[in-house]
């Protein structure tokens, strides 16, 4: 019983660091290899609120998001929106922003660097036990599975039940269609990087409550983050949501049942083989 | 020239500007140290707080007196600093680069273990001396014998992982603990090592390891590893752990309540973030390292503190000083920057530091801790090589 929600525990962990990517590379088809240093970032952000100003991470949301809103806006209409226009195909704009926002990754850190140093910093909030069916657990896992799982519903029902978020699925299935249907294409990549950039930082800001970060983590969130937008399938939210949960259970079975040591190669061994039975990933779209 | 092709030439020159071009200065007018370490990567967490703000500690406090007393003359230090980016290939490159291209007089240390390692011959192949304090290796023998400029100013990793396990052993013997030891190791380099050294000592002394496991460096969820370490009922806790997860497993069992009497986490236990996460519950938790308490000590981290904005830890950085303030002696005691001489010298003597007397002249230092614990907001020595009298230690009762 615990193995569950443990599992789930850890898949909320996973769904707040794959929401953005899946944002991001699902909608804008952006592969933003820098998603990782947004996320710390936010981590970043709610450390300083809460040395600073001892303000929650949960109020330090309300600076954390509309300014990763705002930078990754920013970079998406400065950096990314050249790339796309010169993109002859799709192919193209994933290989070209694959390599700007490597770049990108590199430019965050250094600027990280500068501004906060290369310690760690960590802090403890909510680090109480809560008792679930008689086991302790860490309270601010629950806060952030919980607010994890406020995000996962309130991103599901906005992209599927409202008219913004349809727009979103359009350009997502298929930008030129979507453009002679008056959508205006551009705008809309924007606001889903933005929005992908602003979960990431929103993700970080949630994980800084238990996680230990430095400048240079990043590219650790974001292999995880690919992997599970990659096996969750492209162009839909419920995969990245799945494919976190799922990922979250199995390594946790893996963990008590078998040997901690063998996570991080069941978490791959279950990625080649989501991968070889379904391609496309488990909420995909097969090419036609 | 047509536009493209001016802008790809600005670019790269834009690229190679920082390794081609250095200010111009007149030749003897200032001692050119050469830093190499990591401001990135993987390492850059733990050099933030050991590495780089002791040599700016060590500049500013030389050049504040006038510079080094050489017989040429009062010369002040410059520092040149390059960032190894947690890549050996880059700290090898980096280091190459110091002795061939910028001709510096001498060049400290990298960190890390395999770091210092991997620069070793280049070190040698130039003829520079290279004090390490951030490497830790069961190869002391060895390499000192294959390398004679290579000094350690560190520990073995055999003696780690032996002096925490007679600690335990210790406190065992005096009926304080039980028998029962649950043990758990990062699934790296040095985690393996020190777990691999310590097994076998547990064994031999009578305890009986109720729990042995590893996982990979940057688990996020250490749950499953502390509530199965729990449920094997221990008397003592020993992780061989690397410092994101040092952090998380005192968390871990802080939520689930590890009922022990000795917690041990290796490496980022000294570390001030390590108090300064936990506060009181870090009480009576041992670690790799510690310091005898002292007036120098204290007097070094207040400047320390006031010079580079940074809490110095309790386990590199006193040592990091200490060689330092060996090298400070042998250039001036030398009085030049002969390489060979310099060499000679740390062979020949022995030095006051604010570590006591550093006895480097078999090229090993000869005198250091081991193990530490947090008693009053002090991670003190109560372990180590070579000395004669630690702190006592202290059960750990609850986690406050």
């Amino acid at each position: 019983m615990d193995v569950l929600i443990i599992g789930l525990l850890l898949g909320g962990t996973y769904a707040l660091m794959a929401m953005g990517l899946q944002l991001q590379y699902g909608v804008a088809r952006i592969m933003n290899l820098a998603s990782g240093e947004t996320l710390v970032c936010g981590a970043f952000g709610a450390v300083w609120f809460f040395t600073a100003y001892k303000m929650s991470p949960l109020w330090a949301l309300i600076g954390v998001v509309p300014a990763a809103f705002a930078a990754n806006w920013a970079i998406y209409r400065f950096m990314i929106l050249p790339l796309v226009k010169r993109a002859k195909n799709q192919g193209q704009l994933e290989v070209d922003s694959i390599l700007a926002t490597f770049g990108l990754s590199f430019m965050a850190i250094g600027i990280l660097l500068a501004m906060f140093g290369g310690e760690f910093l960590t802090y403890s909030y909510l680090a109480t036990s809560f008792q679930i069916f008689g086991q302790p657990y860490a309270l601010n896992r629950i806060v952030a599975f919980l607010c994890a799982l406020f995000l996962c519903v309130a991103l599901y029902v906005w992209l599927h039940h409202t008219r913004a978020g349809l727009t979103l699925r359009a350009v997502s299935v298929n930008p030129s269609a979507a453009g002679l249907v008056s959508i205006n294409v551009a705008r809309t990549s924007a606001l889903a990087f933005a929005l992908g950039g602003a979960v990431s930082a929103s993700g970080g800001a949630l994980l800084s409550m238990f996680l230990t970060f430095d400048a240079s983590l990043g590219v650790i969130f974001t292999l995880k983050a690919l992997v599970i937008v990659i096996m969750g399938g492209v162009g839909d939210i419920r995969g990245a949501i799945v494919a976190s949960f799922i990922l979250g259970l199995t390594e946790t079975a893996v963990a008590t049942y078998i040997d901690p040591g063998l996570t991080l190669a069941s978490a791959y061994i279950l990625f080649i083989v989501i991968l070889l039975v379904r391609p496309e990933g488990l909420f995909g779209r097969r090419p036609s | 020239m047509n536009r493209r092709s001016v802008i790809k030439l600005a670019g790269a020159t834009a690229l190679t500007a920082p390794f081609g071009f250095r200010n111009a200065r007149a030749q003897d007018a200032t001692i050119k140290i050469g830093v190499v370490g990591p401001r990135t990567g993987v390492m850059a967490s733990g050099g933030a707080v050991t590495h780089w703000p002791n040599f700016k500690l060590w500049e500013s406090e030389i050049n504040a007196k006038g510079g080094l007393k050489l017989k040429a003359g009062q010369k002040k230090v410059e520092l040149i600093e390059y960032d190894d980016r947690s890549q050996p290939g880059e700290t090898i490159k980096a280091v190459e680069r110091l002795a061939a291209q910028d001709k510096v007089d001498f060049i400290m240390p990298v960190y890390g273990t395999g770091y210092n390692l991997a620069a070793a011959p280049v070190y040698a192949k130039y003829g520079y001396p290279q004090v390490t304090q951030a490497a830790v290796t069961d190869q002391m023998d060895a390499l000192t014998q294959r390398y004679p400029k290579l000094f350690f100013v560190q520990g073995s990793t055999t003696s780690f992982a032996s002096s925490a396990a007679n600690v335990m052993k210790k406190l065992k013997d005096e009926g304080k603990i039980g028998n029962k030891v649950a043990i758990v190791n990062v699934a790296d380099a040095f985690g393996i090592e020190l777990a691999n050294a310590g097994r076998p000592i547990f064994q031999q002394a009578g305890f009986d390891i109720v729990y042995d496991k590893s996982y990979p460096l940057g688990t996020q969820d250490l749950s499953p590893v502390m509530r199965a370490a729990k449920a094997a009922n221990p008397d003592a806790f020993v992780a061989w752990s690397y410092p994101p997860d040092t952090f998380g497993l005192a968390e871990q069992a802080k939520i689930e309540g590890l009922n022990v009497k000795a917690y041990y986490s290796a490496v980022a236990v000294a570390f001030p973030a390590f108090r300064g996460k936990f506060g009181a519950s870090s009480e009576n938790i041992l670690g790799a390292g510690g310091i005898q308490d002292g007036p120098a000590i204290r007097d070094y981290y207040k400047r320390h503190k006031e010079v580079t904005g940074v809490d110095a830890d309790y386990w590199g950085s006193p040592l990091y000083y200490s060689f330092l303030q060996i090298l400070t002696q042998a250039f001036e005691g030398v009085g030049s920057m002969d390489r060979d001489a310099i060499t000679e010298y740390m062979k020949k003597n022995i030095f006051k530091t604010i570590i006591g007397d550093a006895d480097i002249r078999s090229q090993k230092l000869t005198r250091y801790w081991t193990v530490g614990q947090w008693q009053d907001g002090f991670f003190h020595a109560v372990n180590g090589v070579g000395f004669t009298d630690y702190k006592p230690v202290r059960l750990k009762t609850g986690w406050a």
